[in-house]
């Protein structure tokens, strides 16, 4: 990100403002869909979908994933699959209940 | 020794060495918070039906609502003092940096009232397996918040005398402790529905 001139600069401060309202916005959206009447899991997958889209939003703009070199996108693209899996491993335990009684 | 490639980009790589080492560093991060998130997942399908939502009860939403707003707008104050240094403005670089620390502060106050609240009302880590969760990831989020108030206020202060004698390294530091804020906001925005909203 060394290489920007002051309009680059200039434009790219219109979009971190645009992205400071967004996240704004779904940050009380997340709040109000928490009081609807949902079911636990419909509650959990729009809470996810929400922070999801507002996590990329920081990580796109904020730290300038977008523009940033293969390098660092294969980088997180390989600690993304070592998360996932991180995170299916209690799913297999609660499959596996065999010997706990 | 000095460091080399903190300016000009290491050829093979394509990147100054500070920001691989950060990305990397970030990488790790992911999977220790990862680690904890998966426990979480773990703690709550091993609770009895309904009991880790019920257990999130005593949680404080409107103060973790205005929290997260802090850390938004720390995180965008912080990528301004960045963009500052970009446009030659020494000064709204200092003024930004400086409410980045003042969201900081108020984030962690904030953070003092809700555990204060909840140890008044007897509501320790050992009063149930959610409570045990909610302590370790907020508290580890907090030692973030409080590491990175370190570096930033460094950078604000003492380390700020490098942008007289080699801008644009101090602008390659603001943009990589920029880049570890935004993760700390990043773990916040999937803390907080996770903790206060499900």
């Amino acid at each position: 990100m060394s290489d920007h001139s002051m309009d680059d600069i200039k434009s790219h401060v219109k979009v971190y403002m645009l992205v400071f309202a967004s996240l704004a916005v779904l940050t009380v959206v997340t709040v109000a869909a928490s009081y609807m009447d949902l079911s636990s899991g419909e509650a959990i997958f729009l809470a996810l979908i929400i922070a999801t889209i507002k996590g990329s939003l920081v990580a796109s703009y904020f730290m300038h994933l977008i523009s940033e070199k293969a390098l660092i996108t294969w980088i997180l693209m390989i600690t993304f699959v070592f998360f996932f899996i991180l995170m299916f491993i209690p799913t297999i335990a609660f499959f596996d209940w065999v010997n706990i009684s | 020794m000095e460091i080399p490639y903190t300016v000009e980009e290491r050829p093979d790589t394509g990147l100054i060495n500070s920001k691989l080492g950060i990305w990397l560093f970030l990488a790790s991060e992911v999977m220790l918070f990862g680690g904890l998130f998966s426990a979480y997942v773990f703690l709550r399908l091993g609770a009895p039906d309904g009991a880790f939502h019920e257990w999130g009860q005593d949680l404080n939403v409107p103060l973790a609502t205005l929290n997260t707003l802090i850390l938004i707008s720390s995180s965008v104050t912080m990528v301004m003092s960045w963009a500052s240094l970009k446009m030659n403005d020494f000064k709204k670089f200092k003024m930004y940096m400086g409410i980045t620390l003042l969201c900081s502060v108020g984030f962690l106050v904030i953070k003092y009232i809700e555990y204060t609240s909840k140890f008044h009302h007897g509501i320790f880590p050992s009063t149930n397996t959610f409570m045990a969760i909610y302590f370790t990831l907020t508290g580890l989020h907090g030692l973030h918040i409080i590491g990175g108030m370190i570096v930033n206020g460094f950078l604000m202060g003492p380390g700020s005398k490098m942008w007289k004698t080699e801008p644009e390294h101090f602008t390659n530091r603001i943009e990589i402790a920029g880049l570890y804020w935004h993760f700390v906001d990043l773990v916040w925005i999937f803390l907080f529905p996770v903790l206060y909203l499900l």
